[in-house]
């Protein structure tokens, strides 16, 4: 065994998701885990299980992009980005959290539109969080 | 949280599987190899993200099978140092607090991370947060199977190969107790530590 890359990409949640799911399911070209293929079983069992309690759950590709597009002129980091789609903030006090020096970087106004945004974008009929 | 990972390995096909689809016997390989198992210095692996090329297949004298070096792509979970995550208390101990993310549980949380003022309830084998908001102090509980946020402070991998023939009882006692991969985690901040903390205000 070899590593090549160590950090190739960064996965969302989502992605992840959607991935375990096809391997479950055997859709999209996968392999459904074989009789004695248990690591992989419950290693999919597992995470998809955590991953459905996530707010991954409910996202799409599409509902993905326009939330990537629409967060752009924040000017937010990758990583940031991404925690911010995997976590769903929802209070001032968690941006504060995910963005580094975010009193620098966002005025409180930033905040606010923020938050709106990703309630907007990600906020799609998932009532099982509340 | 997750990452992609690129890796090369050599994959040994039997003679029994040349009538299957190649990619799928080359695709179960790795994933029995990988899945459920940590790297040294890369993280732990889920399953195979997707194969990115398949060389030519080689015979060994004296072997029917082949062997063939394949490239892939595999999903690993592997947070970044800082990175916030929302895990599951596993359980509390005088030492720390374990927090379970699905497929992955050694992520421990010192008491030292933990909020200030926090006291360990050996009755109850919780800790609890002590809060004082205005002179009125408030107990808030850290429950077993709680939702709770945390950041990541620093990661620890421990090289498992065995290295030798471990002669005395207690050397082996040892080497089987420790982790490959761990996690610390803190909750020593604003926003961070149970979900329910942070919701009503």
């Amino acid at each position: 065994m070899e590593v090549v890359e160590k950090t190739h990409a960064l996965l969302s949640n989502h992605e992840v998701l959607s991935h375990l799911r096809d391997i479950q399911n055997g859709t999209n070209d996968q392999r459904k885990p074989g009789r004695n293929q248990q690591n992989l079983a419950t290693v999919c069992y597992s995470t998809v299980k955590f991953l459905e309690q996530t707010p991954a759950v409910s996202q799409s590709v599409e509902i993905i992009e326009n939330f990537m597009q629409k967060i752009e002129p924040f000017n937010l980091t990758k990583a940031e980005k991404l925690q911010i789609l995997n976590l769903r903030p929802t209070t001032q006090v968690e941006i504060q959290l995910l963005v580094e020096e975010c009193e620098e970087r966002l005025s409180e106004d930033d905040i606010e539109k923020l938050l709106q945004i990703v309630q907007t974008c990600l906020t799609t009929n998932d009532q099982e969080s509340s | 949280m997750f990452i992609l990972v690129v890796l090369k390995d050599t994959i040994k096909i039997q003679p029994w599987n040349f009538g299957k689809k190649r990619t799928g016997v080359i695709l179960d390989a790795l994933n029995n190899k990988l899945s459920n198992k940590v790297i040294n210095d890369v993280g732990m692996c889920l399953t195979v993200w997707d194969l990115l090329k398949i060389d030519d297949s080689c015979i060994l004298p004296g072997d029917g099978a082949t062997h063939t070096n394949v490239s892939f792509r595999a999903v690993v979970l592997r947070p970044f140092v800082d990175e916030i995550l929302v895990g599951k208390i596993k359980s509390c101990s005088k030492e720390s607090v374990q927090v379970s993310v699905g497929c992955f549980d050694d992520i421990f949380i010192p008491p030292e991370n933990l909020q200030e003022n926090s006291k360990f309830d050996s009755r109850e084998q919780v800790w609890i947060w002590q809060y004082e908001d205005g002179g009125q102090a408030h107990d808030l509980f850290m429950d077993v199977g709680e939702q709770i946020r945390f950041r990541v402070i620093s990661e620890k991998f421990v090289d498992l190969s065995p290295s030798g023939p471990q002669y005395n009882e207690k050397e082996r006692v040892e080497n089987d107790s420790r982790v490959p991969y761990e996690i610390i985690g803190s909750i020593c901040e604003p926003g961070l530590g149970l979900l329910s903390w942070w919701n009503a205000a």
